[in-house]
């Protein structure tokens, strides 16, 4: 009845559209087809600095909000707010990290990575509790929560958290004892990639093998059965489960600022919780699969950004294509659904 | 124009590995009530869901009024004059009972004149539904009608009802019944699927039975009885009868409520206080209709419902097989292992131990005869009566102390029927409380140490007498003093 092999077979499909897509959309377009792709190519894996300055340097935030989004949909929560919460958690990284920025790094990084999860999980658990409470829909409380931390940026950055010049919307850099440490010298890989992977493994290992994990997966496979049959506390299961997706993806905001950019301003995510989405779903909400297709998407991001730069093409394609993975995938599942059924 | 009325002839119809019907035919002839039975999975709802357009059949021809038909749809079924009333009733619960009747219309609407149209059919037709009623404030009997009269607005002169019975108390029962046969009389056609071998025989006028996807029998009901139907139906005959020798004695009291109320999901007292004790070893049948209050009781002594007052007394260890299986007892994309693993989840820490868990599931599978490939088969890829027995295995395997079944064998085959009550049985042999709710007395009676009835949030103890179902008992659950 259970076809595992046909489920992968979509997202299988779903990567062989994204290419026909990127082709289409290129030749409508009217670019060069050759030149472009090719430039998307090297941008994303041309050279090793492509990769480990590029690609994997995208993948990172993916991969995190990729996890997150992929918790939550597990839980049967649809956290669609990994934007909101990423963005909570760079901010109060950045807070945080400008306060202890002088103390020993073994020190202050954890600090300021603990504090960026927290505030992501503070994020989400505001949209929790407006769930436990009033039955407010997270996909709506969630989806608001993002402007309100879009526009809270807008106004940390001209406010309270703005250089001391006050001419740029933009904080001051980060100190060095905050900071991640580069994984490769010359390069812009840093330690949250390997954190981030941890994270995939942790994931799914207590998704699979331990028994609150099991408890997250019944709950969101069927709330009833797992009240009923297993005596389960579903709205708390849940409202964990919510609150640990805010924290991963809050953690991957405090990566970031400490990773990337080591200062706060607008637009510091290019909308990473939003792609997110596409990540998990794409990878059927597994998180090993998670690492493959937030490799994929990093790979896709930073390959639109060169064929911007180097042939003229804009990158707004990559946010099209990863819109049609969305629809694809849950076009085709439901199709499919609709045939076994 | 031919006499018969729905014809299917020599219908195959496989799904993927899965062979449903094997050049079953069936012929429903015109003004009469003709029943199909066959045991879970012989093809009935296949074939009737080929015969209202909802699946193509690999071969084989529907013919209408003599004439063939070929169906892309259920609209097409309708326009030719078909209705069909499934199991589960496809109505929208957030609007009136007018507006779903008016669901699939053209054209404008008109609440005004759809209230009106459904005002003159209810009374054409003497069904009685209100056309401003919420459907979610109808009880399942009255959504039944609204079904039925959704189907006789688009004029159907042909209605295939599925299991109708299955959810109605025996009075609804009758006066369905009693309908169906005056829209039979007036020239209309009736095909009903159901289980109930009795039930075919004395509302019926011709039976068809399938069993392995094919039509092993069609005749006048008349000249059939019970046994010549179970002996079509399962394919062999049947030696032991399912009655229960009485308890001799009982032994202690296990579970306990004492003046204990409750209120329903949406806050509506459910429960007068009521009191009830169950002892151990015995069988407690209860009865009652839908929005009685017995679906609350049956929560509260499952340990799964709080009482609003009232002291509950129960055991540690409670066994419970729900009415809605594939919603409360089981995850359908979950393997057995993973539902095995679900009755222990809220208390288990730590990491899951999965290979001694499939092994333990492998051992329930065994005991409690669950057929499937593997402990690591999803539930879903399940037979119904396979999926009871394990979801049965699974709450009897503790041994638990008190073990409460809600309408346990609805929809189950007679196999798989005398299967669960016989588990059910040595249950209360081996010193557990069963408590048995179920919505047909012919099921309670034969097992039933005590019998309770449930009226209006009132529990009332009744005498047992296992030869027939007394009147008394039925006017009990429908209020008749």
């Amino acid at each position: 009845m259970r076809r595992p092999d046909a489920r992968w077979g979509i997202s299988a499909a779903t990567v062989l559209v994204i290419v026909l897509a990127v082709m289409a959309l290129l030749l409508a377009g009217g670019h060069d087809i050759r030149g472009s792709l090719a430039a998307m190519w090297n941008g994303a894996f041309g050279s090793t600095y492509a990769v480990l300055s590029a690609t994997l340097v995208r993948a990172t935030p993916l991969l995190f909000v990729g996890l997150a989004v992929g918790l939550a949909f597990r839980a049967g929560v649809l956290n669609i707010g990994a934007e909101g919460q990423l963005l909570a958690g760079a901010t109060m990284a950045m807070t945080i990290g400008l306060l202890v920025g002088g103390l020993p790094r073994i020190l202050a990084l954890p600090l300021v990575l603990i504090a960026g999860a927290m505030a992501g999980a503070a994020w989400a658990g505001v949209a929790a509790w407006l769930k436990q409470r009033f039955g407010v829909l997270e996909v709506i409380s969630t989806l608001m929560l993002n402007f309100v931390a879009t526009y809270m940026i807008s106004w940390a950055v001209r406010g309270p958290l703005q250089e001391p010049t006050h001419v740029y919307p933009q904080t001051v850099e980060l100190s060095g004892a905050v900071r991640l440490p580069m994984l490769i010298a010359g390069q812009r890989l840093h330690l949250g990639f390997v954190l981030a992977l941890a994270l995939a493994l942790a994931l799914w290992w207590f998704l699979t093998r331990t028994a609150a994990g099991f408890r997250v997966r019944a709950v969101g496979a069927s709330v009833d059965a797992a009240r009923s049959a297993g005596g389960i506390d579903a709205a708390r299961t849940a409202a964990l489960a919510f609150i640990a997706s805010g924290a991963l993806a809050g953690l991957g905001g405090a990566s970031e600022v400490t990773g990337v950019t080591f200062a706060l301003y607008e637009g510091i995510s290019p909308g990473y919780g939003y792609s997110a989405i596409a990540v998990a779903l794409l990878a059927r909400l597994h998180p090993l699969a998670i690492i493959g297709t937030a490799l994929l998407f990093g790979a896709l991001e930073a390959g639109a950004a060169a064929m911007q730069r180097d042939a003229n093409v804009p990158s707004v394609i990559a946010v099209v294509v990863e819109a049609l993975v969305v629809l694809g995938v849950l076009a085709l599942d439901r199709a499919r659904s609709r045939r076994m059924s | 124009m031919s006499d018969t009325a729905l014809a299917l002839r020599a219908i195959d119809k496989r799904f993927g590995a899965t062979t449903a019907l094997v050049h079953a035919s069936l012929a429903v002839r015109r003004g009469t009530l003709h029943a199909v039975l066959g045991e879970n999975g012989a093809g009935k709802t296949t074939l009737m869901r080929i015969a209202f357009g909802m699946l193509h059949p690999d071969a084989g021809s529907v013919e209408i009024d003599g004439a063939e038909v070929s169906f892309s749809s259920s609209a097409d079924a309708i326009r030719h004059g078909l209705g069909m009333v499934h199991q589960h009733f496809t109505l929208v619960p957030a609007m009136t009972a007018a507006e779903n009747i008016a669901l699939g219309g053209h054209g404008l609407f008109r609440s005004g004149d759809v209230a009106a149209q459904v005002r003159s059919l209810v009374e054409r037709t003497g069904l009685a539904v209100a056309p401003d009623a919420r459907v979610s404030t109808l009880g399942v009997g009255a959504q039944q009608r609204v079904e039925i009269l959704k189907a006789l607005a688009r004029h159907a002169r042909t209605l295939i009802l599925d299991e109708p019975t299955a959810v109605l108390t025996p009075r609804e029962s009758e006066e369905l019944f009693g309908w169906l046969r005056r829209f039979v009389a007036e020239g209309g056609t009736v095909v009903l699927v159901t289980h109930k071998l009795q039930e075919a025989l004395s509302v019926a006028d011709e039976v068809t039975v399938l069993r392995a996807g094919t039509q092993v029998l069609t005749a006048p009901a008349a000249g059939l009885d019970v046994h010549a139907l179970v002996r079509a139906v399962t394919g062999e005959e049947r030696t032991r009868p399912l009655l229960r020798t009485r308890l001799a004695t009982r032994g202690p009291c296990v579970a306990r409520l004492v003046d204990v109320s409750a209120r329903d999901a949406r806050g509506v007292v459910r429960l007068q206080p009521v009191t009830i004790e169950c002892f151990a070893g015995e069988i407690i049948g209860i009865a009652g209709v839908e929005g009685s209050g017995v679906h609350e009781l049956v929560r509260l002594l499952a340990g799964r419902l709080a009482p609003t007052s009232g002291s509950v007394m129960l055991p540690t260890t409670i066994g419970f097989v729900p009415e809605d299986r594939l919603r409360d007892a089981v995850i359908e994309t979950f393997s057995l292992t993973e539902n095995l693993a679900l009755r222990d989840a809220a208390t288990r820490g730590g990491r899951m131990p999965w290979p001694a868990l499939e092994e333990h599931t492998g051992m329930v599978m065994r005991a409690h005869n669950v057929r499937a490939p593997s402990p690591a088969t999803p539930v879903g890829a399940l037979s119904g009566g396979n999926q009871q027995k394990f979801v049965l295995g699974r709450e009897l395997e503790a041994r638990p102390a008190l073990v409460v079944a809600e309408n346990p064998v609805r929809g189950l085959d007679i196999l798989a029927t005398e299967h669960v009550l016989r588990e059910l049985g040595d249950a209360a042999d081996a010193g557990s409380a069963v408590v048995l709710y179920s919505g047909d007395l012919d099921e309670l009676l034969p097992m039933a140490d005590r019998m309770f009835v449930m009226f209006a949030g009132a529990l009332r103890e009744v005498p047992v007498n296992r030869s027939a179902v007394a009147s008394a008992m039925v006017g009990a659950m429908v209020g008749a003093s």
